[in-house]
């Protein structure tokens, strides 16, 4: 499979002596949708800002689709679309104009930038806005509008720094949804989050990075494999006993309706279920109690 | 990119810095009108009615040359200083610094920016002069030359001065107080034949009197220096300014982490 995007040794050292990467290595293979995880400050949007060329490496080599960016930069360029965590666009231009002159940045005829516009726009829901001044819009749309502006020039590598920071679940999912649907169309997804739902639910392949390196870098299924133990809280129709117990499991009465019971990798909940029956427990819903990534997550950087 | 779509871009770049400088007239084609108007009342008229001729030429006649390259300088630098440095302070240069344009066609967009304000803005103040005396330019092309020159120069002068600015007091820090002054002692409203041999020296040393008296040399025939000096001058000026441009942009200096 070819790759959209190989980095080998990446380092940077900032001009005040910080060394935000320390020479990473990452491989990101076209068609894939990657997260790209770590704690503020980790090196994620310095990653992000040499790919774009909007930081400048120290050393290191950076492919896109298989071109190097001190090489081939130009052409390199054309083949990304960047979502930056900030919003960078001018207030004082209207929507329409945003999207449409960063297609001409990128050599678009009129007549074809116009076309890509309203086809984003529309399927942003930013249509009726098209005409209103960028500093007239609600955070959720401005966000939509940064997506719209990265993707005018129909880039094969897109690149999401936080882009649903801010954003309330609605939207949040329905900019899942449009996602998910542009990867199914071919795009190539790298994705930095905090919301790690977002990064299980949407991605196949993830790096964690943390102080300038890179912690993990798997796919998705092996590295939630890696959970040794999970935890759930079960809500009961009746008040629970105040002596809860139950022999094999971890088990804590939370309230009068509620438990938690920690479940060991190889466990199984129908076990959980009969002996909660037996005592004349009967439940009525579910859950996890943490985020399973979430959980890893901060196993993984523990351990470092 | 294609020869082609770098042309796209450089379009998609001036048109936007003109859109930009024509929805805020109020604050860069208005204002220079207001002030060439008011100094053609006080200088060119109620003054320069008791001053009487100056190198043949009324008081009026004298200062308008000068009065049309101040407006032409300052607009074509205050443009492009104030155009990158709000792209830089709102980060929005990044759609530009992201995208695969040539260093050449992202300065030249600017420039010609500058450049369309600057000439814009001399035509305004042209026609204003037209209400309180007659021009007879008396040498076209080195009237269009050195006005087209001139502002290309101080247009490349702005990117360099936005490049560098950190906030908005360092954007008009050098219009107002190098380029004005400058620009005022520069001959717009005396011959340095009037002053003293040591001031006159001292006035030689001042690149806009050789801007200034290029431009009149074209309007009205007579010059205190050297055209071909004059000339010499900005290009040599305008080519260091371009080098310098594309050293900074190559560099990323101020501009990438």
């Amino acid at each position: 499979m070819s790759k959209a995007l190989e980095i080998k040794g990446l380092r940077k050292t900032y001009g005040n002596g910080f060394e935000a990467l320390k020479g990473i290595d990452l491989d990101v293979n076209e068609g894939d949708f990657f997260a790209l995880l770590g704690p503020n400050g980790a090196g994620k949007s310095t990653t992000i800002g040499i790919i774009c060329s909007l930081v400048k490496k120290t050393s290191g080599e950076v492919r896109v689709f298989g071109k190097s960016i001190d090489d081939d930069l130009a052409n390199a360029k054309k083949d990304i679309g960047v979502v930056p965590q900030e919003f960078n666009f001018s207030s004082f231009e209207t929507v329409w104009d945003i999207v449409v002159n960063q297609a001409g940045y990128y050599g678009l005829s009129r007549s074809l930038a116009a076309e890509r516009a309203e086809a984003y726009l529309r399927q942003l829901d930013l249509w009726d806005k098209r005409k209103v001044a960028s500093r007239m819009l609600s955070g959720g749309m401005k966000r939509r509008l940064m997506i719209a502006r990265a993707l005018v020039h129909e880039p094969r590598l897109l690149i999401l720094d936080e882009p649903t920071a801010g954003v309330d679940i609605e939207l949040r999912r329905s900019m899942w949804t449009f996602l998910a649907d542009i990867n199914r169309r071919g795009t190539t997804i790298i994705l930095t989050t905090h919301y790690l739902e977002e990064a299980e639910s949407l991605c196949r392949n993830i790096a964690i990075i943390d102080s300038g390196e890179i912690a993990e870098n798997t796919n998705m299924k092996a590295l939630l494999k890696q959970l040794h133990r999970e935890v759930f809280i079960l809500d009961s129709t009746a008040c629970l006993p105040e002596a809860l117990s139950l022999p094999g499991y971890a088990v804590e009465r939370v309230d009068d309706h509620m438990l938690e019971v920690a479940l060991e990798k190889g466990g199984s909940l129908n076990e959980v279920f009969r002996l909660l029956s037996e005592q004349g427990i009967e439940i009525s819903s579910m859950r996890n109690k943490a985020n399973r990534l979430e959980e890893l997550f901060v196993s993984l950087l523990a351990k470092k | 990119m294609t020869a082609a779509e770098q042309w796209i871009a450089f379009v998609t770049i001036v048109r936007k810095e003109v859109r930009r400088f024509l929805r805020i007239w109020m604050q860069t084609l208005l204002p220079p009108a207001i002030t060439m108007s008011l100094y053609f009342v006080i200088f060119g008229t109620l003054i320069g009615s008791r001053i009487g001729t100056m190198g043949g030429f009324t008081y009026m006649e004298f200062v308008v040359p000068g009065l049309i390259m101040m407006a032409v300088i300052t607009n074509a630098y205050s443009n492009v200083v104030s155009s990158f440095f709000g792209a830089k302070f709102q980060r929005f240069v990044e759609e530009i610094l992201v995208s695969p344009m040539s260093n050449n066609t992202v300065l030249w967009g600017f420039v010609l920016g500058g450049v369309a304000r600057g000439l814009l803005v001399g035509l305004i103040v042209t026609l204003l002069s037209l209400f309180f005396t007659d021009l007879n330019i008396q040498h076209i092309g080195v009237t269009i030359t050195i006005v087209l020159m001139t502002s290309v120069m101080f247009s490349l002068a702005g990117f360099i001065n936005a490049v560098f600015a950190n906030n908005f007091d360092d954007v008009s820090i050098v219009p107002v107080f190098v380029l004005t002054p400058l620009t005022y002692l520069g001959g717009v409203f005396y011959s340095i034949d009037m002053l003293p041999e040591f001031w006159a020296d001292v006035s030689r040393l001042n690149p806009m009197l050789y801007i200034v008296n290029a431009f009149r040399y074209g309007v009205l025939g007579v010059s205190d220096v050297n055209i071909g000096v004059a000339f010499a001058m900005v290009g040599v000026f305008t080519v260091l300014a371009y080098a310098y441009c594309m050293y900074l942009l190559r560099s990323g200096t101020r501009l990438r982490q």
